[in-house]
């Protein structure tokens, strides 16, 4: 059964004004001013977890206090469902695709049934990722604007999998992606929006120096000594052994702390393997701190992230890489693999430093901490680019002039 | 103080970035797609490199010079890219030919680096502009100044650089203004001599305003 997600209004417009400065807020106002009620629908599949949840959380409430007529829908399905929603994102991230070829029958079985109980009908028409993908169905002449707002690697997907969803992704206007490296060859136009965060989010927000040292200090970490940090749920794919070879490496020159923060170890057999390995490689150094944190951990992970000298992110493969975000928005010097979304953030000695190994990781870890006022101005550069890009805000401004675009209003 | 008779209209422009469906590994691709990519695409990766990267004064005066240095590590090439001054241009098609004979002369001078790989692929993407104007327009200087210090980093970059495509004077719509409506010409060229790329845009617009307050005290 599909629901209309109410919308949450405790932030509002205003309070990002300390954050953006009055020119950037009142020019969002000004794009809106020209799709005052015009309607809009986000539809997703799941109302809370997970980054695209996440994100329309904060963005609906700013489109619709910016004056259009939104609605969040959710659609809903049986376990059976998101199993298989389950196999078709695995699937498109490239792995191997074992569900039934019942499984494509079950999926559009689903998509009708929220068909039925959904009024698609607002001039703009928003499906995020695969699982309402077929919701087109119900697209009738001229009957709005669709576009498929894809969050997912696409660049290598399973062919059987792809091969059922594109001719449904090609009855779309156009689709976004969050890098065109992540993009397919489809025939409407493709347009690139990349992900956020919200800085006034708890993940996010500013932080009393208080809170963040007794949050350190709550952990066993020393707030006085060097922290270097990765954010990450414990997986191979994250390179956590990676990331202690590299700690290893730069403490033979600096006295320094490590942290790894991450969750997904607890429910995850996967995740409880590689936090084992991670353990035995760390042996008993008083030095690595390794936390599995809950899922509510957003206060802790704020405050660790603020109290670093040093973000890592030592990924083998990424999507966007939104730890990296976070970093850069707290102003602080991050270290990152050039994979995936990290090139999009990370410019090269300009807004943070891009490795390619273990030891090019701890060279430019060694490099930061030898050089404090570059690595000073690596965060401020950082934040002032994550400002420009990757607020929710800036995704707000991006929807807003594909909504104006479309309607060939300007 | 002077009344103008045109109004200065503060707009504002906010740009999608579409995905080109174009991308280059190896400079040879790149001399390729700079002859087939959109003139949209052009404008992306020169006028609007700086607007995408406000905060810096250094490496970025496009994307091509960029991306010739650190995916290629052809520093020479990526100068002369760098060297190229979208000021000196009237139009995207001077600009994209210029770009293109750079790098088809390096690649025929340098045969066995034109197939080499690139760290990282570039990828084409054109800037679709939706204009809007803002609630602000000056009929004096001081209002005019009042404006300037109310401008978002896009829309100072829509008035003082991306302009000089769409009046192809070589100017901007500053200086074109006080220039053409106060009769203000020694402003309006110490306006337009202001250097876009060793200047950030905010340390650009802060010039501007301080030079239109030296003129209101004067």
């Amino acid at each position: 059964m599909s629901e209309t997600m109410p919308i949450p209004l405790l932030i509002s417009l205003d309070d990002y004004t300390p954050v953006l400065g009055e020119p950037e807020v009142t020019e969002l106002r000004t794009l809106a001013s020209r799709l005052q009620m015009r309607t809009v629908q986000m539809v997703n599949s799941t109302a809370m977890g997970g980054g695209v949840a996440e994100m329309l959380n904060r963005l609906v409430p700013i489109l619709q206090e910016l004056g259009l007529a939104i609605r969040w829908e959710v659609i809903t399905g049986g376990n059976d469902f998101y199993e298989i929603t389950k196999a078709f994102h695995n699937a498109l991230h490239g792995g191997p695709y074992t569900m039934p070829p019942e499984s494509f029958d079950t999926f559009l079985a689903y998509n009708e049934q929220n068909l039925l109980r959904l009024q698609m009908e607002a001039e703009f028409i928003v499906i995020h990722d695969p699982q309402p993908v077929a919701l087109i169905r119900a697209r009738r002449d001229h009957s709005g604007h669709w576009i498929w707002r894809c969050h997912i690697d696409l660049s290598h997907p399973n062919p059987t999998v792809w091969g059922f969803l594109e001719p449904w992704v090609n009855r779309y206007d156009g689709a976004i992606f969050s890098s065109a490296e992540f993009a397919r060859h489809l025939p409407a136009p493709q347009y690139l929006f990349y992900p956020s965060i919200d800085p006034l989010s708890e993940k996010n927000r500013e932080l009393e120096p208080e809170l963040v040292r007794s949050t350190l200090e709550r952990f066993g970490i020393d707030p006085q000594r060097t922290v270097l940090t990765q954010i990450s749920r414990f997986d191979r794919l994250k390179d956590p052994l990676g990331v202690v070879r590299a700690f290893q490496i730069v403490k033979r020159y600096f006295d320094c702390q490590l942290v790894l923060a991450g969750g997904g170890a607890s429910d995850d057999p996967e995740g409880e393997a590689v936090l084992a390995e991670v353990r035995e490689a760390v042996g008993n150094d008083p030095d690595v701190h390794i936390l599995n944190l809950p899922p509510w951990s957003a206060t802790e992970i704020n405050a660790l992230q603020r109290g670093s000298t040093v973000i890592i992110q030592k990924s083998l493969r990424e999507g966007f890489g939104l730890t990296v975000t976070e970093g850069l928005w707290k102003s602080k010097p991050v270290v990152a693999s050039a994979v995936g979304g990290i090139p999009l953030q990370i410019i090269h000695k300009h807004t943070g430093l891009l490795a390619h190994s273990v030891e090019g990781t701890a060279y430019q870890i060694r490099f930061l901490l030898s050089n404090p006022a570059i690595a000073e101005r690596l965060g401020q550069q950082g934040r002032a680019y994550v400002r420009e890009h990757f607020l929710i805000t800036s995704s707000a401004k991006r929807y807003l002039t594909l909504f104006l675009h479309l309607s060939g209003k300007q | 103080m002077k009344k103008a008779e045109q109004p200065f209209q503060f707009k504002t422009v906010s740009y999608l970035m579409r995905i080109a469906n174009e991308m280059a590994t190896t400079l040879a691709q790149l001399k390729q797609g700079l002859e087939t990519c959109s003139d949209t695409s052009i404008f992306n990766h020169t006028f609007q490199t700086l607007s995408h990267h406000p905060f810096l004064t250094q490496g970025f005066s496009n994307d091509f010079a960029q991306w010739v240095l650190a995916a290629c590590n052809r520093p020479e090439l990526a100068e002369h890219l760098a060297s190229l001054d979208i000021r000196d241009y009237l139009s995207l098609a001077e600009l994209r030919a210029d770009l293109k004979r750079l790098v088809s002369e390096y690649c025929e001078q340098n045969p066995q680096q034109a197939d080499q790989s690139a760290f990282e692929p570039f990828y084409f993407y054109e800037a679709i502009g939706v204009e809007v104007p803002l609630q602000m327009e000056a009929w004096t200087l001081q209002e005019f100044r009042d404006g300037l210090g109310k401008l978002s980093h896009a829309a100072f970059h829509f008035h003082f650089i991306a302009s000089r495509l769409r009046l192809q004077l070589r100017t901007n719509d500053f200086s074109y203004w006080l220039e053409s409506c106060l009769d203000l010409g020694t402003l309006a060229r110490h306006v337009n001599r202001i250097d876009i790329y060793t200047n950030t845009l905010g340390s650009a617009l802060q010039r501007i305003i301080s030079l239109v307050e030296k003129e209101l005290h004067s």
